[in-house]
């Protein structure tokens, strides 16, 4: 089977020794068993994320995920450009519609990009991994090489905000999506369907600026999981993941509450379901264990 | 008064909406607000804002500019986009207040010291540097912003979380040495200046 072909633009905490670096480790066993090929694009940069606003302006910022888009349209052409990170999807995302409907921001940016010795077209569509996995892929598609079913494991499924909104995956609604909970159902795991928490923000950037008023997202993320049974949340997104775990232990000191709740990626749960070992799956880079995934996998 | 608000203050006298129309992201759009406050309700920090989006739209068409470029109510928004999808009348809110906190961020109105403010420059500086975030630089800048002192105590009242990072190889103590970079910063970073020099010369965010 010839493998599908994608421009990948992995973005800054899936660089090694960064923040998501064990997503990115997750999902190589995954894209191997799904016949996906994430072909990276040169020299990408930051796409500013959302917290890039206050001191760049609308046309830095464009310019910016401009450049990414212009790279993988000159280096990878016809291929369509995927990311792991939604932030960075929706940067890219954001730019691509905006400069399809303006001629005169598409001419500034490019004037822009002469600088770094690149034009833009507009031709490169920018999508999430999760679009691939449940448009080009499919959810039998995704169930298809489970060979470790993860039988008997509670999940919630924690989509938090920009997987979701404002684009979101086509055909599922923003208050109620359904497509995490499909996946983690394709990998034998039970997912929670009346987790409450689905959407809900977490604090995103703020969690670094405003942590307290973060922690409280954060604590009713959790808190929820726990009152559902879950044995842990699954996300699709890095600064969802790196929020809800890390801050956990801020919130049992200040609180005095006893948060031990694992978050992991569905490449995760995917990789371990497909027969990769726990290193493989990016196990090793939890600060809450997930014992029972790392179980599974060790089998 | 910084020279460039001076300036909108000239251009401009009472007319607050034509500014944010010519200068703000996506300002054309705030004229059109039916005031229904489904926004100010959707807001996962809602409890937090001074003045909720449906509030600073009628403030921004009452002429009120000292107080909604002084507010730090756009500071709270998470960019969860919660208001853009449910906003019946379909405002790129979440934009807007984007727009509005880089507008006031430029013009110097914008509150001092703000933390969401700070957080936000310090990023954009970093990134601008080598064209990718230094995800350690990015931190203890983040601990340092508010002196050597202050920085000492949050770096050890944090001290738990960045060892735990560490050991799970998600922070890079190496970064501090330099760290992953784009291989044509030069142009990055030129390609950045030229884009602010268009804005400046530009209708939108310059007066």
């Amino acid at each position: 089977m010839s493998k599908k072909q994608y421009a990948f633009y992995p973005g800054c905490s899936s660089q090694k020794g960064a923040s998501a670096s064990n997503f990115a480790t997750s999902i190589d066993v995954m894209c191997e068993k799904l016949g996906i090929q994430l072909n990276e694009i040169p020299d990408w940069n930051c796409c500013g994320a959302s917290i890039g606003y206050g001191e760049g302006g609308l046309l830095p910022r464009l310019a910016i995920s401009a450049r990414n888009l212009a790279l993988a349209e000159q280096n990878l052409p016809g291929q369509d450009m995927v990311s792991g990170c939604p932030a960075c999807w929706l940067s890219t995302r954001e730019t691509a519609e905006k400069l399809h409907e303006s001629d005169s921001l598409l001419a500034e940016t490019n004037e822009a990009l002469k600088e770094a010795g690149l034009n833009l077209k507009g031709t490169v569509k920018a999508r999430h991994i999760v679009e691939v996995l449940v448009e080009d892929v499919g959810f039998a598609g995704m169930k298809a090489p489970v060979v470790k079913p993860l039988e008997g494991m509670k999940i919630a499924g924690y989509i938090g905000c920009q997987t979701n909104r404002p684009f979101g995956i086509h055909g599922e609604s923003f208050e109620n999506p359904l497509y995490l909970d499909r996946m983690i159902e394709a990998v034998g795991a039970e997912a929670i369907a009346s987790y409450d928490q689905k959407v809900t923000c977490c604090g995103g950037a703020l969690a670094f600026s405003e942590p307290d008023k973060s922690q409280k997202q954060i604590r009713d993320i959790v808190e929820s999981a726990y009152d559902h049974g879950a044995e842990m949340i699954v996300t699709p997104c890095q600064l969802c993941q790196a929020n809800v775990e890390i801050y956990q232990s801020e919130i049992n000191k200040k609180q005095g509450t006893q948060l031990a709740m694992p978050v992991v990626y569905y490449s995760q749960l995917m990789s371990v379901a497909y027969g990769g070992n726990a290193k493989q799956a990016g196990l090793d880079g939890h600060v809450i264990q997930p014992r029972k995934l790392q179980e599974i996998a060790g089998k | 008064m910084s020279e460039q608000n001076r300036q909108a203050v000239a251009r401009y006298h009472n007319d607050f909406l034509k500014e944010v129309e010519n200068h703000v992201e996506d300002g054309e759009w705030v004229k059109m607000c039916m005031q229904c406050g489904v926004c100010a309700g959707s807001c996962p920090l809602g409890n937090a804002w001074e003045h909720t989006p449906q509030k600073l739209f009628m403030m921004i068409r009452a002429g009120k500019r000292d107080e909604v470029l002084t507010t730090d109510s756009m500071w709270m928004c998470t960019s969860c986009y919660n208001c853009i999808v449910r906003c019946p009348r379909k405002l790129p809110i979440t934009h807007i207040m984007h727009g509005l906190a880089h507008y006031a961020h430029r013009l110097g109105m914008a509150p001092k010291g703000q933390p969401t403010r700070e957080v936000a420059r310090l990023f954009w500086n970093n990134l601008a540097k080598t064209g990718r975030v230094n995800e350690l630089k990015f931190s203890l800048a983040m601990y340092f912003k508010d002196g050597f002192m202050q920085g000492i105590r949050n770096a050890l009242a944090m001290k738990g979380i960045g060892i735990g990072l560490m050991k799970a190889k998600r922070l890079n103590p190496m970064e501090i040495l330099g760290g992953h970079k784009c291989k044509d910063k030069d142009g990055f970073r030129k390609m950045i200046a030229k884009a602010r020099e268009i804005e400046d010369r530009g209708n939108k965010h310059a007066p």
